[in-house]
């Protein structure tokens, strides 16, 4: 049986709450809402926190809503709910076709965006479909809040801008006219990790790409961006052409590590090829 | 520290440690070992109960984190001495072997039918999709649920009719 070490619990019911329990415990202390990357770790011993604030009746951060151009999303927001959300849909398709395949029902119930954010995994989906379309983060802290972008969010492997009592609040995408997303990922089975994923987002000004968003996960992309896929596709046709060369492109800049998932040279042609199968659905999606 | 869950509509008082994990305190502070306890990673879904109305792995929700809130187990389908459509469902159509994957099921498999009363093969296998079943009986679970879905009013005087869609 595993057993987490002992700490203290505490349950806020608002984010001024949780800011007073962050500061008096201090920087031992962390934040728990659906718990199924932390409460693993720490009954693997990975994570002792002294103590663990319970957020998950902070309902003001439980909201997706359209605020002049933008979508915005608290942090507290349920897989499952960004999943059955149809402003989400209706704006952004790459949410659904991700949150499709992030873990199972069950756990989708229970995990939320603000903690796929924050965990910071490598291989979690979120991240890359929040960089391609280039969401903005909001930190609370003492002294207010700071937005910056989710694609200067993540500093590392589980590391993330959110600093000692500070708490990731919203998540803000910007809503642009002529565009459309997708996501596809490969895993060997229903709620593993994936061996590769890649997300685009795509706007078009009549057959040209006007602006695109690529993200991949799992493969060591930096801050899950294919950067210089993106550039060489701006301004090109958006045809068969473009989208294969910026697949190619995507698949040798990134930097993937073998596993028992799979050997390197596979998961670099899985982005690749995932890369050029987002762009086309996205594409075709932007079209009709 | 002192904690009140509702479970199964009954209310219980006890003082338990924070780390004490949901389905331990089911099972051990409480007696309903109905809940099995297998992977303890949050992957297997033989810990599935239902708190407030959503299905959770309980092996990845600490007891604390249910204070003042409602869980359903296993325990609470039978409603009155009569099992839940999904339960005769598994009876009909022999869904379980050795058993150990069957409340998480049926868990599931409620809630599957309460917000999507008539599913298709297909949405019932995605909705399961985070319960393994170790004895890979998967073929006769999905039909059990879709029985469930055929009968949702079924009594028990009933459920031995020749509507049986058994394997
Ligand atoms: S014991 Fe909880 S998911 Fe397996
Ligand atoms: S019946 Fe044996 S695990 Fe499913």
């Amino acid at each position: 049986m595993q057993v987490p070490s002992h700490f203290e619990y505490e349950r806020a019911t608002g984010v001024e709450e949780v800011l007073a329990l962050l500061a008096k415990y201090g920087p031992e202390a962390r934040v728990v809402a659906g718990g199924h990357s932390l409460l693993p770790m720490m009954k693997l011993r990975l994570a002792t926190p002294d103590a663990l604030i319970d957020i998950n009746d902070v309902s003001e951060l439980s909201y997706i809503r359209v605020e002049g151009d933008e979508l915005l999303i608290g942090a507290l927001v349920r897989h499952a709910e960004l999943l059955a959300s149809p402003v989400v849909a209706e704006h952004f398709p790459i949410f659904r076709d991700a949150e499709r395949v992030i873990a199972d029902p069950i756990v989708r119930n229970r995990g939320t965006i603000g903690g796929s954010l924050c965990q910071a995994d490598p291989s979690e989906d979120l991240s890359a479909a929040f960089a391609a379309v280039r969401a903005t983060v909001v930190i609370r802290n003492a002294d207010g809040s700071r937005t910056l972008p989710v694609r200067e969010f993540h500093t590392g492997p589980y590391e993330t801008e959110v600093g000692d009592g500070e708490l990731l609040t919203e998540v803000r995408v910007p809503i642009r006219p002529g565009g459309s997303s997708a996501y596809e990922k490969v895993d060997r089975r229903a709620g593993d990790w994936p061996l590769a994923a890649a997300g685009a987002a795509l706007w078009l000004d009549g057959g040209t790409v006007a602006d695109v968003g690529i993200g991949l996960t799992a493969v060591g992309a930096k801050h899950f961006v294919a950067a210089e896929a993106e550039e060489y596709l701006r301004g090109r046709p958006a045809d068969e052409d473009s989208f294969a060369e910026a697949g190619r492109i995507a698949a040798e800049h990134c930097d993937p590590v073998a596993d028992q998932r799979g050997p390197a040279d596979y998961k670099r042609h899985l982005a690749g090829e995932l890369t050029t199968r987002v762009l086309r659905r996205a594409a075709e999606r932007a079209r009709t | 520290m002192k904690i009140t869950v509702t479970v199964n509509g009954q209310e219980y008082d006890r003082d338990v440690e924070p780390r004490l994990l949901l389905v331990h305190f089911l099972r051990d502070e409480l007696g309903l070992t109905g809940t099995h306890w297998g992977c303890d990673t949050s992957n297997c879904g033989v810990c599935t109960v239902c708190l407030d109305g959503t299905p959770v792995k309980s092996c990845t929700v600490l007891a604390v984190m249910a204070d003042g809130k409602s869980v359903r187990t296993v325990e609470g389908l039978e409603q009155d001495g009569e099992l839940d459509p999904v339960q005769k469902g598994f009876v009909e159509c022999h869904g379980l072997q050795c058993g150990f994957c069957t409340p998480g099921m049926l868990m599931t498999s409620r809630w599957l039918l309460d917000n999507n009363p008539d599913p298709s093969d297909h949405e019932v296998r995605e909705a399961i999709s985070g319960q393994l079943c170790r004895c890979t009986g998967y073929e006769n679970i999905v039909r059990a649920v879709r029985w469930a879905a055929e009968h949702p009013g079924t009594s028990t005087s009933t459920s031995t009719s020749e509507e049986e869609v058994t394997a």
